[in-house]
């Protein structure tokens, strides 16, 4: 099966093939299933995979393909590398990919761009695929810049509203500050250890000292990579804005597959980031401050998908707290539980878009929770497991995190959970404000209000039973389960675990740590009970009087304003000087200058031309006869 | 002509070269003279005609004089590329004479500038 392993990204990119060159001729229904189709074959592909490796002591596979760049001293084969790590990234991209696929055939149904969009998306799970499937990182910057251009594309898909392409160009922008990063570091990693392959360059890694200054510098410079890719301070700002596209979009993409490309990149690196212990730290505030700082951002939001959005760059935060302290396995488990649960909401909250005809704010909505059920309910497990409560998936990997990030820094710690807190707080805003209470949009849209069509209620439900049963992969120690998913990733975290210096955590403060989570989401979640169902507040509406606190944290605490101001506008200023200056009054000046003095020259000179051939003749016969003359003489 | 010419040395009635660069020297100096004062351009071009031949008259007759074919063969490449240039030359002139009912090179004036 092993051997079978090109086939899944070849397989989308075929699907990406046939819509993109013949999608306007079919109709919708063979658009769909050519989309799809690839999709769940490659799913199945990768579930042979899974078990194949399970089954077979050795852990680590290279499919190599063919010899891909031979220049000067790199030689980079375009190989894949298959071992735990990859397989537990396969199962969710193309698990979730597929389901995600199923429900855009409903939420896309009367979309004129239905063929375009598929195409998109298809493309985008090849190039997800190729990322992390690579052998080396050249194949991860390949499929890493791949996924850049489809979240640009799929961002911006409906391009006639200008808002949209504003959103797409940011994202696209802001990624590309970070590849920057990314592909230095890829230089200087190429530099040092003469490979840009992993097995290569892990393999030498673990002979030089901790610390040592290039690894620390690698590592960072691949780190503001993953700040792009990952929507991280200070370059998180792209994510919230990317909601312009489609649902599904901001589903598969922009909450579970392509900004964990980050984390996947980390945690395959991990031996790097080890050596490095300065990096790790680094990693490791910056998820801290984007947790905190994202849920704060939260916390007053209106736009149901922005509220989600924020939620998304949070858990991201707090899936780099796990990294930078060394919890890579919570790392990945988080990935996981967050990609079942988010994109469980993110549907839901599409269905919700949907059932109110593109309404997204939550001013506008609420009491949905009888006219649409299945939505409800699937949402509600998601806000659920976000929040943190057992025994849904996201309590198993929060508090895994969390009980690492106890032993490492307690510090850490009291902040991780105070960001735990305002998650509960404003997911549950967001569930009362969306689903409790008296509708808040009209009665004439009121009557329109429907629960989705099946192909989209499927993958609702599907994902929350994923959601809830999914923390079954990773039992915390003490409980005496098996944590299946540390088991089986074991292998590749190998050389790291036996440097990291782990804190033993009893089994008491274990508890005392759960208990601690527990009862501050449950308190949050009553606290959001009491505001929004019981005294009935709802979010004020647009021009009312803020507090000032309040009015900050509303506006994003005015950090898309800051980078205006910071940077956008003195690039303008400097351009519009460099564009009214030099270049229309110097380098304008003297190109256009040269072609005057030609003209005026010329102007003059042409008043010889009379037109008249004898006179023309008489000149040419005079001056041959004066050449002849003056040079006999 | 070169065989030509060598029966008339055969025949003792030699021409000196003095003869033909007197003879292609007057033709030359009609053909300039013509083209510089004649504004009919089918006149134009036999001037210019009567001094390319003047030319080759020249050219012929020093071969002949010096021994050398080279001359000669020169001589068939001024009347090839002079055929080619009659040829371009008198469908420019048919066009001019179709607009224009004239075929005066002085009525085209209107093209400068």
């Amino acid at each position: 099966m092993i051997q079978l392993a090109w086939l899944i990204p070849l397989l989308p990119l075929a699907g990406w093939a046939l819509n993109a060159l013949f999608g306007k001729r079919l109709n919708r229904s063979s658009v769909a299933i050519i989309a799809c189709v690839p999709i769940l074959a490659a799913f199945a592909v990768s579930t042979g995979i899974l078990f194949e490796i399970s089954g077979s002591i050795k852990k680590q596979f290279i499919v190599e393909l063919f010899p891909w760049i031979n220049a000067g001293g790199l030689s980079a084969a375009f190989a894949f590398l298959i071992d735990p790590l990859t397989c537990v990234f396969l199962m969710i991209i193309t698990g979730i990919g597929f389901l995600i696929h199923l429900y855009s055939v409903g939420y896309m149904a009367e979309d004129e761009g239905f063929a375009r969009f598929f195409a998109y998306l298809n493309l985008f799970v090849f190039f997800m695929l190729l990322l992390v499937m690579g052998e080396n990182y050249l194949i991860m910057f390949v499929g890493w810049e791949g996924v850049g251009l489809c979240s640009y594309l799929l961002i911006g898909f409906w391009f006639k509203v200008h808002e949209y392409n504003m959103a797409a160009k940011k994202a696209f922008v802001m990624n590309r500050i970070g590849d920057l990063g990314f592909i230095l570091g890829i230089f200087l990693l190429f530099v040092n250890f003469n490979s840009v392959s992993y097995t290569e360059i892990f393999d030498q890694v673990p002979s030089m000292k901790s610390g040592d200054p290039i690894l620390v510098t690698a590592c960072l410079l691949l780190f503001v990579g993953a700040m792009g890719k990952s929507a991280q301070i200070p370059l998180y700002t792209w994510l919230p804005d990317a909601m312009a596209g489609p649902t599904p979009v901001s589903a598969l993409i922009h909450a579970a597959t392509m900004v964990t490309a980050g984390i996947y990149m980390i945690a395959r690196s991990n031996i790097l980031y080890t050596m490095a212990p300065l990096a790790m730290e680094v990693v490791a505030i910056t998820g801290l401050l984007t947790a905190l700082f994202a849920a704060a951002i939260g916390l007053f939001q209106n736009d149901i998908k922005k509220v989600l959005a924020y939620s998304t760059v949070s858990q991201l935060g707090y899936m780099f707290l796990g990294l930078g302290v060394g919890a890579y396995t919570g790392a990945v488990f988080h990935v996981m539980t967050h990609a079942f649960f988010k994109a469980l909401l993110f549907l839901a909250a599409g269905s919700v878009i949907h059932a109110l005809h593109h309404e997204q704010d939550i001013r506008n909505m609420g009491g949905l929770k009888n006219k649409t059920r299945v939505t409800f309910l699937t949402f509600l497990i998601g806000t659920i497991a976000i929040s943190g409560l057992p025994p849904l998936s996201g309590f198993f990997s929060k508090d895994e995190i969390l009980a690492h990030t106890f032993s490492h820094n307690k510090l850490f710690w009291f902040f991780g959970l105070l960001g735990s807190m305002l998650t509960a707080f404003y997911m549950f805003r967001l569930l009362f404000l969306t689903f409790f209470g008296k509708f808040r949009g009209g009665k004439e849209k009121e009557s329109h209000i429907h629960e989705s069509p099946s192909s989209m209620t499927i993958p609702l439900v599907v994902l929350a039973i994923l959601s809830i049963v999914g923390g079954g992969f990773g039992f915390p120690s003490f409980t005496g389960l098996s944590h299946h998913l540390n088991d089986f990733l074991s292998p590749v975290f190998a050389g790291s675990t036996s440097r990291l210096v782990h804190g033993h955590l009893s089994h008491t403060t274990e508890y005392l740590l759960i208990a601690l989570a527990v009862a501050a989401a449950s308190a949050a979640i009553y606290y959001a009970w009491k505001l929004f169902v019981k005294e009935g507040i709802t979010s004020p509406a647009e021009g009312e009087k803020l507090s000032p606190i309040r009015k900050l944290i509303y506006h994003k605490f005015y950090v898309d304003e800051f980078y205006d101001s910071l940077i956008t506008k003195p690039l303008d200023r400097m351009s519009s000087f460099f564009y009214s200056i030099v270049e229309i009054k110097g380098i304008d000046a003297v190109v256009n200058g040269v072609g005057e003095m030609a003209k005026w020259t010329g102007g003059i000179i042409r008043k010889a031309q009379t037109g008249y051939v004898s006179f023309y003749l008489w000149v040419m016969a005079l001056a041959i006869a004066a050449t002849i003359f003056f040079k006999l003489l | 002509m070169n065989y030509f010419l060598s029966n008339l040395t055969l025949l003792n009635i030699t021409v000196p070269v003095q003869w033909y660069l007197y003879l292609s020297a007057a033709l030359f100096c009609i053909g300039v003279a013509g083209a510089l004062t004649r504004r009919n351009a089918i006149i134009l071009f036999m001037s210019v005609e009567l001094m390319l031949n003047a030319v080759n008259l020249l050219m012929v007759a020093f071969s002949n004089h010096l021994g050398d074919a080279s001359g000669q063969v020169f001589v068939f490449f001024v009347m090839v590329v002079a055929a080619a240039e009659v040829a371009v030359g008198l469908a420019i002139l048919m066009m001019i004479y179709r607009n224009t009912g004239s075929v005066d090179v002085g009525f085209l004036k209107k093209l400068k500038w």
